[in-house]
């Protein structure tokens, strides 16, 4: 039969793995997308864990889902809607349906649909499928927990040892169906299970179990997908979430600069990883301090800071809430320190496993006084290596706390990853006060040109120096309340921060002709950049503007924004970023189009909405 | 090299006259010259207050940072940089009411921090309002009618949040008080000295049955590691263990020879009688104690750590930014 067996060649695929949450559903997920990487496609992912700690098995809240998109192409997003669903049971099947595309591809493990499971999964009838409105002749129905204990029969493994190989059947059947190689899937398991072979030949049996199974059995479809690879990018890569990168860069950035990397943190979600991610390499030198609380991990990170190391404190909104008066501290202190923000959803504890933009204002202006700080916001998982390597320059450069903005999308979410040669990377000069000026300097002397202090690490002799929270003296660095001079240190501070340089903001797409600028910032711009996409495929004259340069602005910001007939800023609050470039911008009156659901955007809501406006 | 006070001096201090911080920083910069730190290896960190002005008026390293912070400031500045001696400078209401949280972990991680607690019982910056460390029943211009709350015990909390170094001096008490800070500097872990201080304008007379030498000799105990817990005008007094409590008792009175009183162990792990010796107070006819009241050797954090990294440098085979990028499942695209 598989002579007959038609090949479809697709531009793109989303596949989503779903099931109970100890069914290794982020497993066969991870497999898959570095298989597709490895022959060239590109990929983007997106895991979706449940919010509960333990959710009992087989429940509807205890379903765990990890969604892949490939491409011939580039790909920006993890898409909005799969192509192809694996459902391990019956609460995965309920749960994650509305995931999948009209016509989608469901593969389900018939072996979880038993009474007990369709009670569990709220399911009325035995005819799940009737009971969803699930088309049969799409479903691959195949005995997967049955197939698996067939194949592991002379094991000598217990049953529950081959059922935690489910996955692997799953992962196989979706191989088959793209034609995919399964080499490099075994070669994975080989290396996760060096110390383990008999789980990794397990494991590799079950996935050529359910390769074949798909082989000979596939009367549901009626062919196997093939995507093929454009615009290949030769190199090596490795797949990296978006913390994974941001932990990356910190520590890229303090082996450029020959400086201890410091971590205070205080266990957050969705910025945890990071923490955990630079706890694993003391082999680096990589400090890490679970402080007492959040206000401890950001004073802790300026004390290192203060002690010439690279201080680094990581949190979420909360966090920032209650670090913002350390913050300052670093503001009138002129030291660097990094402060990460994944934001999620608020306000107060919001959703915290969910995604939103909502805290960019906080990040801008949520500090007593005036308090100017440099604002990052990375654009992707694989750009939160660039971003977090760019923030630490600029915090040990410019001597300022400088905040980096992610999300619980991309942080949570991974990309294929070309590995960085930190060699090509531009070097980090922190602004060490020079030798000669023993004698003759004190702390806020500055740096005609860029307006930076000196920093002079305790340690060294004939620098010993005092700072604090109270306004110095411009000259001496004493404590000052002169009216003349706290408006001078105010000015100098501001001015400081508006002069660091930050790249020019690029312009994507039409950008000679577009009738529509499409304006985001951070996390979002993968699915602003496919809904563009989107309307230039369809004819449509489209451009975007994407910004990471938050504070301060790139210089050819305004005039990019005026040259467009329409402008619309799309973000996932209630208009901050609108709000600071009317407030940067004279005249600049743009379309919004916000949404604040914990969710991503999806690319044909953006599409419609941003039609809608060129109609106007 | 060898240092002098006047090394360590800086400028001129603005606290009130008779202010305890005057006598406490005179003896601070005599006992950093005695210890011989370099002044530039040497940071001095305080949160706000009347004394957190401290750093101020020293030629060392130093910051005045915000409100509470400063024990998480210096255990940042300690981790990152074990070589420099870190002094922590807070008064009562900064360490132990807006700081209380850093000022129990420091303890509990034992990091080696040097940390002052200034106590006299007010908060003296913001014009006169009760401490945590006020008694109950006390009258201030946010108590205009006495608290109704009961204060910390700075050695209860210390020895609460597995404290391994406590000892107590008096500010005008020059020559204990310079004994005492060489004790907090030599002890590694975090060292809590609580120095009792007057504030001449809010809450004078705070601290008056031991503020004298002649009050010391009648109301307090210098207490000695390895001594008997001898006191009195003329050491005519000494305290004996009874039941799950300590006595006073009359030498020479009543068959009761030195040989029976207790003899003071700094050292000893379990910290019962510790307790005992630092909560005893004027109100309940016991002597204040003073001097070295625990000092027990354990790990400390800012060792701990180190040696944890070189342990894990040891073991691991990636120890650089190329090296970690090898450690992935990594694939070629040709």
């Amino acid at each position: 039969m598989s002579d007959e067996l038609e090949i479809k060649e697709l531009e793109e695929v989303v596949v989503r793995f779903s099931g109970d949450s100890g069914d290794g559903m982020q497993l066969a997920g991870n497999i898959f997308s570095t298989v597709s990487a490895t022959v060239g496609n590109s990929i983007s992912t997106f895991p979706d864990y449940p919010a509960d700690i333990r959710a009992p098995q087989g429940s509807l809240t205890g379903v765990s889902g990890f969604q892949v998109h490939i491409g011939a192409g580039q790909v920006y997003t993890p898409g909005d809607l799969c192509d192809v669903l694996v459902a391990m049971n019956a609460a995965a099947l309920k749960t994650q349906y509305r995931y999948a595309k009209t016509g989608a591809a469901i593969i389900i493990d018939t072996d979880s649909f038993g009474p007990k499971d369709l009670e569990k999964a709220a399911f009325k009838t035995t005819d799940y499928l009737g009971e969803m409105g699930i088309d049969p002749d799409r479903v691959i129905a195949c005995p997967i927990s049955q197939m698996v204990k067939d194949c592991l029969a002379d094991s000598g493994m217990d049953v529950k040892a081959m059922m935690k190989c489910r996955n692997m059947f799953a992962l196989g059947l979706v191989c088959w169906l793209f034609d995919r190689d399964l080499d490099v899937a075994f070669n994975y398991l080989k290396e996760k299970f060096a110390k383990k072979a008999g789980v990794a030949e397990a494991n590799i049996k079950v996935i050529k179990a359910g390769y074949d199974y798909g082989h000979n059995t596939h009367s549901s479809v009626a062919n196997v997908y093939r995507i093929e690879t454009k615009n290949k990018v030769p190199g090596r890569y490795m797949d990296i979430t978006g913390n994974k990168a941001t932990a990356y860069g910190f520590i890229a950035a303090a082996e450029k600069a020959g400086l201890k990397l410091y971590l205070g943190s205080y266990p957050i979600t969705p910025a945890t990883d990071v923490l955990h991610e630079l706890s694993k390499h003391k082999s680096l030198g990589v400090t890490t301090v679970q402080c007492e609380d959040e206000i401890a991990g950001c004073a802790s990170a300026l004390g290192a800071s203060f002690a010439g190391a690279l201080g680094v404190t990581s949190t979420s909104g909360p966090g920032i809430c209650l670090k913002s008066e350390a913050m300052n501290l670093a503001v009138i202190m002129e030291l660097p320190l990094v402060v990460l923000d994944v934001q999620r959803g608020g306000p107060a504890t919001g959703l915290p496993t969910k995604s939103e933009q909502t805290d960019l204002l906080q990040c801008l202006f949520g500090r007593n006084g005036e308090s100017p700080m440099p604002v990052i916001a990375a654009t992707s998982p694989t750009d939160c290596f660039d971003a977090a390597y760019q923030a630490s320059k600029m915090a040990l450069e410019h001597m300022t706390p400088v905040i980096l903005m992610t999300d619980a999308f991309i942080a949570n979410g991974s990309s294929a990853f070309k590995l960085p040669d930190l060699a090509t990377y531009p070097s980090i000069n922190p602004p060490y006060v020079p030798e000669e000026l023993k004698g003759k300097w004190a702390p806020y002397l500055r740096d005609e040109k860029t307006k930076v202090r000196y920093w002079a690490v305790p340690g060294r002799e004939g620098f010993a120096h005092i700072l604090g929270g109270l306004e110095k003296d411009n000259q001496t660095g004493a404590i000052s309340t002169n009216p003349e001079n706290h408006d001078l240190m105010t000015r100098l501070r501001k001015e400081k921060v508006d002069k660091i340089p930050v790249p020019d903001l690029e312009v994507l797409g039409d950008k000679d002709d577009a009738d529509l600028l499409i304006v985001g910032f951070g996390g979002t711009f993968g699915h602003l950049h496919a809904a563009m996409d989107e309307m230039r495929a369809s004819g449509k004259k489209v451009a975007m503007a994407h910004f990471k340069f938050i504070n301060p602005l790139p210089k050819n910001t305004a005039e990019v924004l005026m040259k467009y007939k329409k402008v619309v800023v799309a973000e996932q609050n209630m208009g901050q970023l609108a709000s600071w470039l009317r407030m940067k911008v004279d005249g600049f009156v743009p379309y919004q189009f916000n949404q604040v659901k914990g969710q991503p955007f999806v690319i044909t809501e953006l599409v419609k909405a941003f039609e809608d406006i060129l109609k106007k | 090299m060898s240092y002098t006070a006047q090394d360590y001096k800086k400028g001129q201090p603005r606290w009130c006259p008779g202010c305890g911080d005057h006598f406490f920083l005179a003896s601070l910069h005599k006992a950093m010259a005695e210890i011989g730190v370099d002044p530039w290896n040497t940071a001095v960190i305080s949160g706000i207050g009347c004394s957190s002005r401290l750093p101020h008026y020293m030629a060392t390293y130093g910051m005045n940072t915000i409100h509470g912070r400063a024990a998480a400031i210096a255990t940042g500045c300690k981790v990152a940089n074990p070589d420099l001696t870190v002094w922590q400078v807070s008064g009562d209401g900064d360490g132990l009411a807006i700081g209380g949280n850093h000022f129990i972990h420091a303890n509990r991680r034992n990091i080696n921090l040097n940390m002052i607690l200034l106590n006299n019982r007010i908060y003296g910056l913001t014009k006169g309002q009760y401490s945590p460390t006020s008694p109950r029943g006390f009258v201030s211009k946010s108590s205009p009618y006495g608290t109704v709350e009961d204060p910390f015990r700075p050695a209860e909390l210390c020895f609460g949040a597995r404290g391994h170094f406590f000892a107590r001096a008096v500010a005008t008490d020059a020559p204990a008080t310079v004994e005492v800070l060489k004790a907090t500097y030599q002890h590694k872990g975090a060292s809590v000295c609580e120095i009792l201080q007057n504030c001449v304008i809010f809450n004078n007379g705070t601290h008056d049955s031991v503020y004298t030498k002649e009050g010391r000799a009648k109301n307090a105990i210098y207490v000695e590691h390895g001594k008997p817990l001898i006191f009195g005008e003329n050491n005519e007094f000494g305290l004996v263990q009874e039941g799950f409590g300590l006595k006073i008792v009359e030498i020479g009175k009543g068959g009761i020879t030195e040989k029976d009183i207790l003899i003071h162990d700094a050292h000893c792990e379990d910290n019962t009688l510790q307790l005992k010796l630092a909560l005893m107070g004027n109100g309940d006819g016991f002597p204040i104690a003073l001097g070295v009241i625990r000092d027990v050797d354990a790990p400390t954090y800012d060792d701990s750590v180190t040696a944890q990294i070189e342990e894990v440098k040891a073991a691991k085979k990636y120890h650089n930014f190329a090296e970690l990028l090898e450690t992935n499942d990594i694939w070629e695209v040709k």
